[in-house]
């Protein structure tokens, strides 16, 4: 705590001789809550993240199985959930789903959800990001070329085979930039747990501000940490495609 | 014909309404090389894929060494050992090198050992000139280059009869001639293979014999120099004075 | 040999049919359409009340009808939200767009910074920072302006519209392939005319698909306003919610209700936007 006290008078001063107000690098409490916030917007990121893309996975074989049913089930899922609020869907199963769902009780005997905030966000924001994502998924397999997969087979591929070695590793391939820009969205969407009081960046950010009137510094910090996160998925997302880059494949 | 490597018969093949071959038979012998030429559209390509089963049809019989490609029951693979095909797209998968697109196969198709499917790997990039393009991607070879890892990809899996789909047809000029020389080098060697060409003078000096088709049907057949030195049929002689 | 470009004529039967303006990409709602949409109300409907843990005075189908018009008017506020925040956006962003292609290495910086800024902001935190920072009214010169809260949140949600506009202008420019720049400059057409009656309107046919698909987003997204206190339909269906008796039972199907709304307004939207999309897809 030492090495940063040089840090928190720094902007103590700054506090007193200019009115620019950043509590929550001199002010303790402020600091332990945002931290805080910002933790639960990294889980809340990271969970999504993974939890999209395995969700995109599934409905991108959903949409190509032969039982036409299980395709009916995935194409509602995608339009439903692509075509509505993302705040709609996380009050629909926050208040909606929650209310019919049985309750449990604490040790105060309180009723107590089975679900609570930050699971509903978790699962209502991965399931609108994987609707996006079987999107993408899809069409980066519908961009393999029909004679890719007429070579595979006249080699004596399996279907599995095919889908392991040429499908998957090709479609991954086209589609990681359109990938890319839907797990930034994600990221970004991740604010709209605020809605359902789960102690996000957002949200933490607000009752500091509230209780230290200090808008402007609280948004500009709030603005340049998103960049951060954002930046992080990008670079990451950027090196992986770079090593997945082939001479003369894409662009 | 009882020792013939292919025989097709009364093969029929509709798409929809429209019947793109309409009975054709022929035989090719071990060790031969069959030419199939004729117009856009007179289902050369089709045909061809008819003989390794990557489009099925409705009437006839295609027997290769004694498998019968038209039965329900047809293990796909055991037909795929023994027959390599070469495609006008060259269809290499562009995420591989080309010493990974000759290995995959074998490896993962046959499940044959490393070690022994790199050696003949190398052998085979050698034996088509590329030994020094192993490592390189599809995308930094050019045309010529990439039919002729396809070829090489195809003789891995140590195939008994070749099938060549227009394979110097989306090439430049001047590598036409490395790809076709490839093709008589393994010709030479024995391989029986039937190729669909519009290279006339390779026909003419590869073959040993040359089926012409128009409109689903082998209108006239014969071994080369017959072939283009006496041409019988009138539709025959027509498409033959306006590509030679 | 001539000089002169060829172009094959294709033979009546093959060439492809003009059709006016965009009226193909139009998406055709059968009864199907409503039908399908209807039971899937009725079964949120029926399913909630299935469940029901109080009984209710009236039937759940009964209050949403009750409701409706209220809801109705909310939804209107969020629709009117969209066109004007989409309009603002669009006009800024094709101006930062233009900024972006720009060949003086300042302003292509600046109009960088401040896309990439407001890309990656999330729409929320946006929104919060305009309700916030401007004034509830405006003197400008003699003109006296207030800025009630949904016009405000008008502002909030053309900022990141505004910087996705521009990215899609960079694309679409991008998107057209240099030779046409070379053909047209070997000409003698200034930069300008270049990019105005050469690449522009070639780029506006691939530009238009992600513009849609934008506007669909934004849509959706004009719920936000209601957590920075707009009379949206959200807000609506919470007052709706209130005024039922804060019945649990009618969380779902409320919801669902306004899940519904944005379904029938958006799906039309996304259709139309596939078809264009398929129509000017480039092939890799």
């Amino acid at each position: 705590m030492n090495a940063l006290a040089p840090i928190a008078d720094w902007f103590r001063h700054l506090n007193a001789t200019t009115g620019i107000n950043f509590t929550v690098f001199y002010d303790p409490f402020d600091a332990t809550r945002f931290v805080h916030g910002l933790w639960v917007t990294i889980e809340l990121s990271v969970v999504t993240i993974i939890a999209s893309v395995l969700v995109g996975v599934i409905g991108a074989w959903g949409q190509g199985v032969k039982s036409a049913w299980v395709r009916g089930v995935t194409w509602s899922y995608v339009e439903l959930f692509r075509n509505t609020p993302p705040l709609v869907q996380i009050y629909f199963f926050f208040f909606g789903l929650s209310a019919v769902l049985p309750h449990t009780h604490n040790g105060f005997g309180m009723a107590q959800p089975l679900i609570g905030g930050f699971a509903w966000a978790s699962i209502s924001l991965a399931l609108y990001a994987g609707s996006f994502n079987v999107e993408i998924f899809r069409s980066g397999i519908e961009a393999i070329p029909h004679s890719m997969l007429e070579a595979a087979e006249a080699l004596g591929y399996t279907r599995r085979q095919t889908y392991l070695n040429v499908i998957l590793p090709l479609g991954l391939r086209i589609c990681l930039p359109a990938l890319t820009n839907n797990l930034v969205n994600l990221i970004k969407t991740t604010t709209l747990a605020y809605a359902i009081a789960v102690p996000e960046l957002l949200y933490v950010s607000n009752q500091i501000w509230s209780d230290a009137e200090n808008v402007p510094e609280m948004m500009i910090l709030l603005f340049i940490i998103y960049i951060i996160l954002v930046g992080i998925l990008v670079a990451l997302m950027h090196w992986w495609e770079r090593s997945l880059r082939r001479p003369g494949l894409g662009t | 014909m009882a020792d013939a490597l292919l025989t097709i018969e009364n093969l029929h093949k509709r798409f929809g309404d429209v019947e793109v071959i309409k009975g054709v038979s022929l035989q090719v012998p071990k060790g031969d090389v069959a030419c199939i030429i004729g117009p856009s559209g007179s289902g050369k390509s089709t045909l061809i894929r008819c003989v390794n089963a990557l489009v099925p049809f409705e009437q006839g019989s295609v027997k290769v060494l004694g498998i019968e490609v038209n039965d329900p029951k047809l293990d796909k693979l055991k037909l795929r050992r023994h027959v390599g095909m070469v495609f006008q797209q060259y269809n290499l998968f562009p995420h591989r090198t080309a010493l990974q697109n000759v290995m995959m196969a074998p490896m993962q198709v046959l499940k044959r050992p490393r070690a022994e499917v790199e050696a003949e790997a190398h052998a085979l990039l050698k034996k088509v000139r590329l030994e020094n393009k192993a490592h390189a991607y599809p995308g930094e070879l050019s045309g010529g280059q990439q039919q002729r890892v396809a070829i090489a990809r195809s003789l891995a899996m140590r195939p008994d009869l070749m099938l060549f789909d227009e394979v110097t047809a989306a090439l430049d000029p001047e590598t036409v001639g490395e790809v076709l020389i490839t093709i008589r080098q393994l010709a030479e060697e024995g391989m029986t293979c039937v190729l669909v060409t519009h290279e006339m003078n390779f026909a003419r000096e590869v073959a040993n014999e040359v089926y012409f088709t128009d409109r689903g049907v082998i209108v006239e057949h014969a071994p080369p120099a017959q072939f283009f030195g006496n041409p019988q049929d009138e539709r025959t002689k027509t498409f033959l004075s306006q590509v030679l | 040999m001539s000089d002169l470009p060829v172009f094959p004529k294709l033979p009546a039967a093959l060439r492809p049919r003009a059709r006016a303006g965009l009226s193909f990409a139009l998406p055709r709602l059968t009864i199907w359409h409503g039908f399908g949409l209807t039971a899937l109300l009725l079964i949120c409907a029926s399913v909630a009340q299935a469940a029901n843990p109080a009984p209710l005075q009236k039937s759940i189908f009964a209050t949403l009808v009750q409701w409706t018009p209220l809801l109705l008017r909310g939804f209107l506020l969020n629709i009117e939200i969209s066109f004007l925040s989409m309009a603002m956006g669009t006009i800024l962003g094709i101006a930062l767009g233009l900024g972006l292609v720009a060949q003086t290495k300042p302003l292509r910086q600046t109009s960088w910074a401040l896309t990439q800024f407001f890309r990656n902001a999330p729409w929320l935190a946006l929104l919060f920072f305009m309700i916030y920072l401007l004034p509830y009214h405006m003197r400008i010169g003699g003109l006296h302006i207030s800025l009630p809260d949904w016009l405000k949140a008008v502002v909030g949600l053309g900022l990141p519209v505004m910087a996705n506009v521009a990215e899609i202008v960079r694309g679409g420019v991008r998107s057209i392939h240099p030779g046409q720049w070379e053909a047209s400059e070997s000409l003698g057409f200034t930069r300008n005319q270049q990019l105005f009656s050469i690449i522009l309107p070639q780029a506006f046919k691939r530009m238009l698909p992600p513009w849609m698909n934008l506007y669909a987003i934004l849509t959706t997204n004009t719920t936000l306003a209601s957590i920075v206190g707009v009379n949206d339909v959200v807000t609506r269906a919470g007052q709706v919610l209130a005024a039922a008796g804060n019945n649990p039972g009618l969380l779902a199907p409320v919801y669902a209700y306004v899940l519904l709304l944005f379904f029938i307004y958006t799906y039309p939207v996304a259709i139309a936007t596939r078809r264009l999309e398929r129509r000017t897809k480039v092939r890799i």
